[in-house]
């Protein structure tokens, strides 16, 4: 089956990064996992090309499905695949509140600073000033730190890397998938067709060296100041800790009300 | 380990009712958000759920509510969620997308007065043509009308037999006086009560979407490697969006499998429909005027009968053909500004006169004397 991306397009990286990743950890398929994704040109690395169960929801409610499914086949891994546009601007929500519950989910976000599959509008996460066909005289608003805000709700793992950290991104997805727990990859990917072309990076080559030369690695950017740190990219693991998964406190409390019932 | 509530006569609240029957049907999973007049199921079911093994999650919003009962759907357990107006209203994409993946569910819409946040706590029926055609595209679904608390009790059992046999959304369209009245409930011992299970595929099945009417539905998890998708897909799941075939096949087989089966999905009930010379088709709250309405209409020389609907879609439209036939006339009331009333009149296409009797605002009931009212002036009228 051909992939639909576009050539220079970054998400077959991010394929073949959580592929290998998934690999490295032992899984001779992918029978233990399902899929949900929402809608744009990430939701559909998983969804139909993965031999895999795979529920490709509405725009932005790829959270919500997955939510039902974790808490009803616990012993599933549940892994969403999502866009910036997907998982932050229509679906933010749903982000947040299932990082604050700490279910037990890897969510993938493949962040290219726009939305590539309508041809190139603003989002959440586009540069400011930079021009998209929806903001032709330049983006009026900041960009969200999305790594961040996960940390902050409460994630037990959250990493961030780009499409030009192959390995390091492998590694991240690894470390996600054996978490226990709300586990969250930003990975910056490159949309040549979409963004690069209409803020002067016209190749995949200009927008993974516009990756290699601005990503500031996590623990220098704690020593530097927020000015310098405009229009960079923070790259790394930004937490790691194991607490109580919702999935757990959920049927344990089924468990105490079935034998008090 | 399923703990129902045992069989023997209650006092119980229509909401509460709803939620029993829930418990009853094999649900096993409800994701809510707090809204009036619905709140109460998801109480009920907070509670009550963990403990006959099911699970009950407050979820952030409406949108992510029905998102979680669709997931928990494909993870193989019944699933449903309650709400009202403004939360149904955003619950209309994922309706949508249920009715596309064939996804069963149950949707309890508890109306009240709208449009917007309206009268939060007033009871109304305004809902009525939402539940019909509220999402994008086109779809037939199935909507049932309860006018009793035994029959929150009865309908909601009915609404997951009927997602589970059609492989479908059902939205049990019931109304604040319902659900909120107190009232007397017989629960029938549990061999007295069908239950229907979704039809599981064999090991062997890989179209899931389109083999027959009513494909079987594997879970996620069972090694079918399904990919489920509200775009245009083949009978494998697989998005098909570029071909005119395979989008006029799949909605129309959507379309055709309630409307094929209308005669299954249909319930209503008469009353002195044999000699009369006029009826009265009401549901929901408004048709517990309706037995009081004939009594006084009889005591004035005037023979009324009445249709009530149990399902309000598919629309029962040979029912409602059938006896006009043999009537001067056909009232329709309703807490709306004529919804229902529109559907009577276009089913019996002028064959006999239809009337509107309507009143909103303040969840005021339409009494048996405004009824009657109506009634004696257009059948003086007619005469």
């Amino acid at each position: 089956m051909p992939l639909p991306f576009c050539p220079g397009c970054g998400n077959p990286t991010v394929m073949s990064c959580f592929l290998r990743a998934v690999h490295e950890l032992g899984y001779e398929d992918l029978r233990k996992f399902v899929f949900c994704s929402g809608i744009g040109c990430a939701a559909w690395i998983p969804s139909p090309y993965f031999k895999a169960d795979s529920i490709h929801t509405t725009h932005g409610r790829s959270i919500p499905a997955a939510t039902g499914v974790k808490l009803v086949r616990p012993t599933l891994n549940v892994v969403v695949f999502g866009g910036d546009g997907d998982l932050v601007g229509i679906g933010l929500s749903h982000l947040i509140h299932a990082t604050r519950r700490n279910l037990d989910i890897t969510v993938i976000m493949v962040n290219n600073m726009i939305y590539g599959m309508t041809g190139g509008q603003m989002a959440p996460t586009t540069p400011f000033k930079a021009k998209t066909t929806t903001t032709p005289y330049g983006n009026f608003e900041h960009p969200f730190d999305v790594t961040r805000l996960i940390v902050a709700a409460g994630a037990c793992y959250a990493a961030r890397w780009t499409t030009f950290h192959v390995e390091q991104l492998r590694e991240a997805m690894k470390k996600a998938l054996a978490t226990k727990g709300f586990a969250f990859i930003e990975a910056v990917s490159q949309c040549p067709t979409a963004f690069g072309r209409r803020v002067g990076l016209k190749t995949t080559k200009e927008l993974l060296l516009w990756f290699k030369e601005n990503s500031v690695p996590v623990q220098k950017a704690k020593r530097m100041a927020d000015k310098d740190l405009v229009g960079k990219i923070v790259v790394g693991e930004f937490i790691r800790r194991e607490l109580p998964t919702f999935t757990e406190i959920v049927h344990e409390t089924i468990k105490e009300a079935t034998n008090d019932a | 380990m399923t703990k129902q509530i045992p069989p023997d006569t209650y006092f119980m609240q229509g909401n509460q009712a709803c939620a029993e029957a829930a418990i009853t049907a094999g649900c096993k999973f409800f994701a809510g958000y707090p809204i009036t007049p619905a709140t109460e199921i998801a109480e009920h079911l907070a509670k009550r759920l963990p403990q006959t093994g099911g699970i009950a999650i407050q979820m952030e919003d409406e949108l992510a509510a029905l998102g979680a009962v669709i997931g928990a759907s494909w993870a193989g357990a019944k699933a449903m969620t309650a709400t009202s107006g403004p939360g149904f209203s955003l619950m209309q994409e994922n309706i949508g997308y249920a009715f596309m993946t064939e996804t069963p569910c149950v949707i309890a819409n508890i109306q009240r007065a709208g449009p917007s946040t309206g009268q939060a706590t007033k009871c109304a029926q305004g809902d009525v043509m939402q539940a019909r055609w509220g999402t994008h595209g086109d779809y037939t679904p199935i909507v049932l009308s309860p006018n009793s608390v035994q029959e929150m009790y009865n309908l909601t059992i009915r609404a997951f037999n009927l997602a589970e046999t059609y492989r479908t959304p059902v939205i049990l369209l019931a109304d604040e006086i319902i659900a909120h009245m107190r009232e007397k409930i017989i629960i029938p011992p549990s061999d007295k009560i069908k239950i229907i299970n979704r039809k599981k595929p064999k090991k062997t099945d890989k179209a899931f979407f389109d083999t027959e009417e009513i494909p079987p539905m594997p879970s996620v998890g069972d090694g079918f490697n399904i990919p489920v998708t509200g775009s245009t897909h083949n009978k494998h799941g697989h998005r098909y969006t570029a071909d005119p075939i395979v989008h006029r096949q799949l909605v129309e087989r959507l379309f055709e499998k309630i409307n094929k089966n209308a005669n299954q999905i249909i319930n209503h009930e008469d009353h002195n429909i044999e000699n009369c010379e006029i009826i009265i088709i009401s549901y929901g709250c408004t048709s517990r005027t309706v037995d009081e309405t004939i009594e006084l209409a009889q005591k004035k020389g005037i023979n009324a009968g009445s249709i009530r609907l149990k399902t309000l879609w598919p629309f029962p439209e040979k029912i409602i053909q059938t006896i006009a036939k043999n009537i001067k006339m056909i009232f329709v009331p309703e807490m709306n500004l004529r919804q229902i009333f529109y559907e009577v009149e276009r089913t019996v296409h002028g064959a006999v006169p239809v009337l509107p009797i309507n009143k909103i605002g303040g969840g005021e009931m339409i009494t048996p004397e405004e009824l009657l009212t109506e009634i004696t002036r257009s059948v003086k009228n007619i005469d």
